[in-house]
């Protein structure tokens, strides 16, 4: 039997079972009844003490919500959600003032995570030698149980804290910029995440300040039938810079449990954003029960000049991920990046990809795509690159690729190129194939094992995206890609 | 044939020719060196007219007309030809059918009469073999996957065909071996004539042992900062550029 | 599951709608072609002009392009064959056959010319024959609805029917001219049904043009069987009058190891789309597949394809190159499926585009479905203006801005006219395109 085939065969009987993150933590939470409803929306907004002008917010996005359609577009396919079947709301009970006092168990449920293992260390305090600190808030079913080094951030100007406390603290902000990326009524999720988004992060980076730390927000899902809709407002202002990393986990239950987050960007003149995402939902089983519907919407929006955002996401979990993290590059000379690595094995299906649009002079992106398929998953990268009439000088290259490992899984590719300028640069390529024979034969001559040498060539085909990661991210992040991968490799 | 009075030049907001003085009479062959970024790739395109860069004072007056107010083509058919440091490669147009469009081109401008195919052939039949051009380099693509040598070759074989008044060589030596820089430079001098002046703008005296100058000019920071006779050259190898760097500086 | 809400039927769908029932009322046509007629017809009544919310149809959106639907033309007289003559290109080669409005031409066509070994029959007379080539009509239609081939087919009646024998190669090639030379707007369809025989080769010239000015809709769909083994040569001219709307549909299945090398030129009509189904149904089989579009002032001109590789080991070639002056619009959609079975496939696609304007537009989709996983495939797609340091380099040398343009675009599209094999169509491409580009310039 040739070598590959000797892989295929293996990663097909590889137990997907084997999701590490799939414990409950048994804590008493406090829900909002199952459904939805304007009641439900007004529940939510009450939990959270919000003012007025909030809950009007909430209840205009439901009430366009009940006049949209899901979409259908994606190359994805689930039975019908049923939206009254799942709770909006679930709580901790007794909400945390300090670290101090969040439930030991959820301490435990963080620390049995591992992955990443910063935040657990973070939230208690604890810094690790050599490593760089980083400021976390950690978002378990629908609220934020602690954020960390908020005092310390607070001294560089920079706000770090659960946009449910911002929109209380802040609202000037919250009011400015909330909605000004992903408006209201963007699409089905979204609009959906506007009426009963619970928590989130809010981060705002004044003028000049570089933020001197990296901000992480941890998300679990650990309620049954529970909704996850966080959203996150991140602005930096003029010459701010930013890096923020997201993770995120569920348990292992076999039903369906639905995740439509909001990720608002806003990086004025002269100022960075880079947001990182090492996305681990809980996949489903071997036979495609189960899993997180991972329904989310994500833009940042360079609306200043030189401006510049940088998405980069590593995605092995969730049944379904129906994401297209964009950049609207509105400030001249702004600049939009996109790294993806998306892997997917047992029944997984991605369709995932990103959005440049130019409208800007002299605007660049660069999107770098690796998509993976295992077992009996889809994969489709789906991306759009625009250059409108005005946007001079214009600049794209993409480079996706795709891998496909054993013969029940499918890869997909489906960019749109938009040119409406003459002077725009737009270069695209993409590749399917295979781990090559001779790679492998290579590998394993040298004396490496079948699972060593495919996770050594899968690492070497998504290296151009890991580089972008922050290291000690990187480093998690390819152990990630190992287990989702084979489960026996690693 | 040549006078440039104090050129100024920029591309986009950088100033790279600070008032610029040279003459050069008709059939002499001036030699510029200078260090890396000294500008005189920048003379070479302005004189030429590249779109890039923009002429914000001074003149260039070209056997007496204003060299400036002309296109590249304009430029090209009045007689200034440039020798790239780095030919450009042109997929899909062969050797051939380019090297007949210029000469057809420039003959048109100044209003001759096109050559006609046979008298072109014979032409380029008794030019390239000398600068050791294969019959496989003119029927591929402009420069496309030529060698290094070969490009410069290939550069030489214009100039020849062409016949300009004015020939820039920028730095043609860069990246020959020493057998190739022979070719080259025999090429060349095989074009030297009365009526002929030439530009060399080289970084190394290395070229000039092949190509002998008349005069030698030293560039430093967009201007000539010393003239002089052949033996600058050998000055220069010796002294090196830093002596220029202190004084403009 | 999609919920189907059509919005009310358009002034020009209305009078489609009303032209096909006519149609089929006076003559359905005999045999199972009344049948086939009636089914597109009803898949037209419920679905209509495709608009910009059918994916396929995202950059060029029909239901609002298509404002009325003009008169099918009767069958040509003496006035209109002498008008076409001048917009049939001279293949002096070459057995022709020759469609005036989308009616064939007896008169200009040429049946008993053609090589041996290879048979032409008028579509309606080898439907009324039981030739076995009948048989062939709709076969390869996509399960997809596609609104002009929908009426192409609804409107079946006009057409030839092809074929060369098995192991035959075809001394000279078949030109199938399409002329529309009236003032007055017509609606025109045909249907061309070719089963080339296993080991046989052919070489298939395809031409279609048309008076400026006026605004005739000109359909045609080609079905194309490759045999095993055999070879079809297959070059297109799309030089359809400024104000047309064009559709062109190849439907193309290929044996085992057959090969097809197509190159289509796209230069005409206010609207045109070309839209080729290539099906890989036996192993080893290869296709060239390959183009070049100009357009300018507001012309809009689409090439889709669909290259569905169904078997293991074929082999695919896509290029396309389009030029964009003024206001015009360019797309290119490519797919490339790749089946469970179809392991060792080899795909590859690339659009690459030049736009001389600020105005133009060009659009891409090039798109890979995949689903084997030894295999090699892979698309690109590029857009931009003209190179500006070759531009300065051919000027350097004493090219004028515009010869050193018209030099570049020549060089840009020979790189995909070059896979022409036969020289002398070869030299008629390029005679086109020179056209073209000379017309531009002044």
């Amino acid at each position: 039997m040739p070598a590959v085939q000797e892989t295929v065969e293996r990663v097909r009987a590889i137990d997907v079972d084997q999701y590490k993150y799939g414990f409950v933590t048994d804590i008493e939470s406090e829900k909002a009844p199952k459904g939805l409803s304007e009641d439900t929306v007004r529940y939510i907004s009450a939990r959270k003490n919000e003012p007025e002008w909030m809950l009007e917010w909430r209840l205009d996005a439901y009430r366009r919500w009940l006049t949209m359609e899901e979409p259908t577009w994606a190359r994805v396919s689930y039975p019908k959600i049923d939206f009254q079947d799942y709770y909006y709301y679930s709580a901790p009970k007794a909400a945390p003032k300090s670290i101090d006092e969040i439930d030991p168990e959820i301490l435990k449920t963080y620390e049995k995570l591992g992955i990443p293992l910063r935040e657990r260390d973070a939230l208690l305090g604890i810094q690790r030698e050599g490593g760089s600190k980083v400021a976390v808030d950690a978002v378990f079913d629908s609220v934020s149980v602690a954020t960390t080094f908020k005092e310390e951030l607070a001294k560089a100007g920079v706000i770090f804290m659960p946009i449910s406390e911002a929109i209380r603290e802040h609202p000037e902000l919250v009011k400015k910029y909330l909605g000004s990326v992903v408006p209201v009524s963007d699409n089905f999720y979204a609009t959906l995440n506007s009426a009963v988004f619970s928590d989130g992060s809010f981060v705002y980076v004044p003028k000049g300040v570089r933020c001197p730390m990296e901000l992480s927000t941890y998300f679990r899902i650990n309620e049954r039938n529970t909704g996850q809709f966080e959203r996150t407002l991140i602005i930096a202002d003029e010459g701010a810079y930013v890096s923020y990393l997201e993770g995120c986990t569920a348990p292992q239950r076999d039903e369906n449990q639905l995740h439509a987050a909001v990720v608002e960007l806003v990086a004025m003149k002269d100022a960075e954003i880079k947001y990182s995402t090492v996305q681990n939902w809980y996949p489903g089983d071997k036979d495609g029960k189960g899993g997180i519907y991972n329904f989310v919407t994500k833009r940042g929006d360079c609306r200043g000049d030189n401006s510049k955002i940088s998405w980069t996401q590593v995605e092995t979990g969730s049944a379904i991920t129906w994401k297209y993290p964009s950049c609207i590059l509105r400030g001249d000379n702004s600049q939009g990046e996109f790294y993806s690595i998306a892997i997917s094995n047992g029944h997984q299906q991605v369709d995932s990809g990103t959005k440049m649009i130019h409208l800007g002079k002299n605007t660049s992106s660069r999107i770098i795509s690796k998509g993976i398929a295992a077992g009996h998953s889809d994969n489709t990268y789906r991306g759009l690159v625009s250059a409108h009439r005005k946007a001079t000088g214009a600049r794209n290259f993409t480079n996706c690729d795709s891998l496909l490992i054993g013969d029940l899984c499918g890869a997909h590719t489906v960019p749109y190129m938009e040119a409406k300028n003459a002077s725009a640069q737009f270069e695209h390529e993409a590749t399917t194939s295979k781990i090559s024979e001779d790679q492998l034969f290579y590998c394993l001559q040298r004396g490496l094992s079948q699972e060593e040498a495919v996770a050594l060539i899968v690492n070497g085909f998504v290296r151009d995206v890991l580089q972008q990661l922050p290291m000690e991210f990187a480093v998690e992040a390819q152990k990630l890609i190992a287990v989702s991968l084979e489960g026996s490799v690693g | 044939m040549l006078e440039i009075r104090n050129l100024h030049a920029r591309i986009g907001e950088n100033e790279i020719l600070k008032g610029l003085d040279l003459t050069i009479p008709d059939g002499e062959v001036h030699a510029i060196m200078g260090p890396n970024g000294s500008g005189k790739s920048t003379l070479s395109y302005v004189l030429s007219g590249k779109p890039d860069y923009e002429v914000t004072d001074g003149s260039v007056s070209f056997d007496g007309a204003d060299l400036l107010a002309l296109d590249a083509d304009a430029r090209a058919a009045a007689g200034v030809f440039l020798a790239f440091q780095y030919p450009i490669e042109i997929p899909g147009v062969a050797n051939m059918t380019f090297l007949r469009a210029a000469m057809n081109a420039q003959r048109k401008a100044r209003g001759e009469e096109e050559i006609s195919t046979p008298d072109f052939l014979k032409l380029v039949r008794a030019k390239a073999p000398d600068l050791g051009i294969s019959q496989d380099m003119l029927r591929r693509g402009v420069n496309v996957g030529f060698s290094g040598g070969e490009k410069k070759r290939n550069e030489i074989l214009q100039m020849a065909l062409l016949e300009p008044k004015l020939c820039i060589l920028d730095e043609t030596d860069s990246g020959l071996d020493i057998d190739a820089l022979k070719v080259v430079a025999h090429g060349v001098n095989a074009l030297r004539s009365p009526k002929r002046s030439m530009l060399v703008i080289t970084h190394y005296q290395r070229l000039l042992d092949h190509i002998v100058p008349d005069v030698v000019h030293v560039m430093h920071k967009g201007r000539i900062v010393r003239s002089g006779g052949k033996e600058l050259a050998l000055e220069l190898e010796e002294s090196g550029y830093a002596a220029y760097a202190q004084d403009a500086a | 599951m999609t919920i189907n809400v059509r919005p009310a039927r358009t002034a020009a769908e209305e009078a489609i709608a009303a032209a096909l029932e006519a149609s089929i009322t006076a003559e359905a046509g005999q045999g199972r072609i009344p049948e086939v007629r009636r089914a597109a017809r009803d898949a037209f009544l419920s679905h209509g002009l495709p608009s910009r919310r059918v994916e396929e149809w995202k950059y060029t959106d029909l239901r609002a392009a298509v404002r009325d639907f003009p008169n099918c033309a009767p069958a040509p007289g003496a006035m209109e064959e002498a008008e076409a003559a001048p917009l049939v290109p001279s293949l002096p080669n070459a057995g022709r056959i020759l469609f005036v409005n989308g009616v064939l031409s007896r008169a200009g066509s040429d049946f008993a010319a053609l090589s041996e070994g290879v048979t032409a029959l008028p579509l309606d007379a080898a439907i009324a024959a039981g030739d076995p080539l009948a048989d062939r009509i709709n076969a390869l239609s996509p399960s997809r609805y596609d609104g002009p081939l929908a009426l192409n087919t609804g409107f079946l009646g006009e057409g030839v029917a092809l074929r060369v024998d098995a192991g035959v190669k075809a001394a000279r090639p078949v030109h199938i001219a399409h002329a529309f030379p009236g003032v007055e707007a017509v609606a025109g369809f045909t249907r061309t049904v070719v089963v080339v025989g296993a080991g046989a080769e052919v070489t298939l010239v395809e031409t279609f043009a048309g008076r400026d000015g006026v605004a005739y809709q000109s359909n045609h769909a080609v079905e194309l069987v490759v045999g095993d083994g055999a070879i079809v040569n297959l070059v297109r001219i799309q030089e359809e009058g400024d104000a047309a709307f064009h559709f062109g549909t190849l439907m193309l299945e290929l044996g085992r190891e057959a090969k097809l090398n197509l190159f289509a030129l796209a230069q005409g009509a206010a609207l045109a789309r070309y839209n080729v189904y290539g099906r890989f149904e036996g192993t080893g089989a290869h296709a060239g597949i390959r183009g070049a579009t100009l357009a300018r002032g507001r012309q809009h001109s689409d090439t889709t394809l669909v290259i569905d590789h169904a078997v293991a080991g074929g082999e695919s070639r896509e290029l396309f190159k389009t030029v964009l002056a003024d206001e015009s619009h360019g797309v290119f959609q490519g797919k490339i499926v790749v089946r469970r079975a179809a392991q060792k496939t080899d795909g590859r696609m690339m659009s690459q585009s030049l736009l001389l304007s600020d105005r133009a537009e060009m659009d891409n989709k090039p798109e890979l479905e995949i689903f084997a996983d030894d295999v090699q495939c892979g698309h690109g797609a590029t857009a931009g203006a003209l190179d500006r340091s070759m531009l300065f380099y051919l000027r350097s040398r004493g090219l004028p801005e515009k010869e050193a343009e018209m030099l570049l675009i020549q060089a840009f599209l020979g790189e995909a006219v070059e896979y022409v094999e036969d020289a002398d169509l070869r030299d008629l491409l390029i005679e086109r395109i020179s056209g073209w580009l000379e017309k531009r310039a002044v």
